[in-house]
């Protein structure tokens, strides 16, 4: 903490701060507040607000049908945290463990896809993912025809599960699984780089100190790497689960209709159901659990 | 096969073009402390990480304790490390931090609490086992990286300049501290060093490094007393070398002339022929200062300069035209009585036997 030591210091801090603090007061602070008083009025006859006060949103809330919807988001965030942290630590352990003069040229290529508009790159997967996308073609097409064809060849029963599966494209677009290859592919360098900086921060002579002390490669992973480089798993999560949970367009293109995730919900309040008040209160208890979840995982991950 | 703790067989160690180990034999005895000495970048650091297994040697063989190491990963070797910059775990507690190898080696925990709790103690850092390394001073962080290794009782123990980071007195009292241990534990220890001072104190033996290559082998006396290069003699301690040519020979001396006007009679240690350049090396405290020729073989010289250090004073004395010879005389008496004053004649005289006749 650094102690002001005097009324004038203060004033010339306060002065120092004005801009940023302004910024956040009004284009920050004042709608969260606007959208907090709405979360407790009453949607209008043509959309609108009525400003009454009450607690009807919040009940409406916990209706099995918003649950389960907020219970896939849970589900699909965490999902898409581990399986980017499964990915993307030893990624950035790689690219942190090159020669130095290596490792900006990887993070580069790591960064290069990301210079697309992110609407771009989404619909890109449902190219791919879709009934008649990239994969299914080839599915139902080239792999298809060549069970065919071998199958004239050495007529044998082991073809026939086979020949059936490729007959119908695989159900990918539209599902869970989708949303979270989507996600996971958004989200990755959010994880890679937080654990590139801690790994690339750890001294490696640890290690030696370690294996010294009679500790294969994976005890000193366990036992030292992973503890040290920890802030970096912990930060890179964070800020992939975060976003994963506000999710909105990634589910909206990939989860097709019956995949939608909570941010879906708030959009459709807002936009098609005009239900400003249900929206808003929505929003509220979804910024609730983040910050909830963030507190505990930043309290755990400093121990 | 004899016992010895360590040893290397003709190893080397190549990076790239750079050959930092070069051609090393060594045998390290069971219980011996052995100091590897020499200047910075001459390969100590990397002869003691062929041991502990960190690098493999590009040719050559080490054995521990009569066993052919090959690629034998570190934490299969028998041999621990206190590293140069103590590489203690900063997330682990001191406990944690001396706890880890004998948890690694599945000790049982009461007896790792036992253990533990014992070599902090032999390491005078009695119930520090809770706090983390940063909240230690560099000694106790020393001490620390010391138990971590110490705890785990190994055949040898090998450490890469342990004191460098700590001030001259600290340095001091850790060198007999751990020179003691050493001899009450009775492990071998393989001591990095290139404080020569550090390494004549604490060493059974000593070699002498230089270039990726051993110089010498021997105990602190015999690297002092017999320097068998002009490297060793004039890395270790002080040493006036008078460069001069072979110019006759009688009974088991010859005759150097320097200068071309001052003849020493150096006892022959080494082969050499008439006309031979060579140098005479003479340690600055062997030689001694009198008014009067004691002798036939004493050599005039006058005083050109007069240091007052303390414990002694040097006089560097201008023998012939162009050589000049340090003496260190100690100051037993108080006040100047005993003193030379610069511009004075005197002569020096030395017992044959301090003069070391080395190749030029
Ligand atoms: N990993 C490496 N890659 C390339 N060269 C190296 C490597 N390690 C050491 N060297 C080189 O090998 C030589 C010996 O290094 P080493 O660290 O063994 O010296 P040292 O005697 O311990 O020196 P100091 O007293 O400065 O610690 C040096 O020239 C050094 O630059
Ligand atoms: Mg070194």
């Amino acid at each position: 903490m650094t102690h002001i030591r005097s009324r004038r210091e203060a004033l010339r801090l306060l002065f120092l701060i004005s801009p940023s603090l302004f910024w956040l007061i009004v284009f920050f602070f004042v709608p969260l507040l606007l959208v907090f008083a709405i979360s407790f009025g009453e949607r209008g006859t043509y959309g609108g607000v009525r400003w009454v006060l009450n607690l009807e949103n919040y009940r409406r809330f916990f209706d099995p049908l918003y649950l389960r919807i907020f219970g896939r988001t849970l589900y699909i965030a965490a999902a898409t945290t581990i399986i980017c942290l499964l990915v993307g630590y030893p990624l950035a352990y790689f690219i942190a463990t090159r020669p130095p003069r290596w490792r900006n040229a990887f993070l580069l290529l790591l960064m290069i896809p990301f210079w697309t508009n992110f609407l771009v790159r989404t619909y890109a997967w449902l190219l791919i993912l879709r009934d008649k996308g990239l994969i299914n073609t080839f599915w139902t097409g080239s792999l298809h025809m060549g069970l065919l064809q071998l199958s004239r060849l050495l007529p044998l029963p082991i073809w026939e599960p086979l020949l059936r599966a490729t007959a119908n494209p695989l159900t990918l677009f539209g599902t869970d699984g989708a949303i979270i290859i989507g996600l996971v592919y958004g989200w990755l360098p959010d994880m890679v780089l937080p654990c590139y900086a801690a790994i690339e921060r750890f001294d490696f002579s640890l290690v030696e100190a370690a294996q010294d002390l009679y500790a294969n490669r994976r005890q000193s992973f366990l036992r030292v790497i992973l503890p040290m480089t920890m802030s970096g798993v912990v930060a890179g999560s964070v800020l992939v689960f975060i976003p994963s949970l506000g999710a909105y367009v990634t589910p909206d293109l990939l989860g097709g209709a019956k995949s939608i995730m909570i941010g879906n919900v708030i959009y459709s309040q807002f936009m098609a159901a005009r239900d400003y008040p249900f929206g808003s209160a929505v929003s509220f208890v979804l910024m609730a659990v983040m910050l909830a979840g963030t507190l505990i995982y930043f309290r755990t991950g400093r121990e | 096969m004899s016992t010895y703790a360590i040893q290397l067989k003709d190893a080397s160690k190549h990076f790239g073009s750079v050959i930092a180990v070069d051609r090393v034999s060594l045998s390290i005895h069971d219980g011996e402390f052995f100091s590897l000495l020499g200047p910075s970048g001459c390969g100590k650091t990397t002869t003691l990480r062929l041991i502990a297994g960190f690098e493999l040697p590009t040719q050559g063989d080490i054995y521990i304790c009569g066993e052919l190491q090959g690629e034998t990963p570190p934490y299969r070797r028998p041999v621990n490390t206190v590293f140069q910059n103590y590489a203690l775990f900063p997330h682990m507690t001191i406990f944690q931090n001396v706890a880890f190898g004998l948890e690694m080696q599945k000790v049982a925990r009461a007896e790792i609490r036992q253990r533990v709790s014992e070599v902090l103690e032999m390491v005078r850092l009695p119930g520090m086992g809770g706090r983390k390394p940063s909240q230690l001073s560099g000694g106790q962080q020393q001490r620390v990286a010391l138990a971590r290794a110490l705890v785990n009782r190994p055949r040898v123990l090998l450490l890469d300049e342990p004191l460098g980071a700590l001030d001259l007195k600290l340095r001091k009292a850790m060198q007999l501290e751990l020179k003691e241990l050493q001899r009450r534990v009775g492990i071998t220890f393989v001591y990095v060093t290139h404080d020569q001072e550090e390494a004549l104190t604490m060493s059974d033996r000593i070699a002498v490094m230089q270039h990726g290559r051993v110089l010498q082998v021997g105990t602190p006396e015999q690297i002092y007393e017999q320097p068998a290069s002009r490297f060793v003699a004039d890395f270790i301690g002080e040493t006036n070398f008078l460069e001069g040519q072979v110019k006759g020979r009688r009974g088991s001396e010859v005759a150097v002339v320097v200068d071309g006007v001052l003849t020493l009679h150096v006892p022959a240690e080494r082969a050499v022929g008439m006309e031979d350049e060579v140098t005479v090396a003479i340690r600055p405290e062997k030689i001694s200062l009198h008014a009067e020729p004691p002798d036939a073989q004493a050599v005039p010289g006058v005083v050109e300069e007069v240091i007052y250090t303390g414990t002694d004073t040097r006089y560097l004395i201008r023998l012939t035209g162009q050589t000049i010879v340090t003496v260190r005389q100690q100051n037993v008496a108080v006040g100047s009585s005993a003193c030379f004053a610069p511009g004075t004649r005197l002569y020096l005289r030395w017992q044959p036997e301090s003069a070391r006749l080395l190749m030029a």
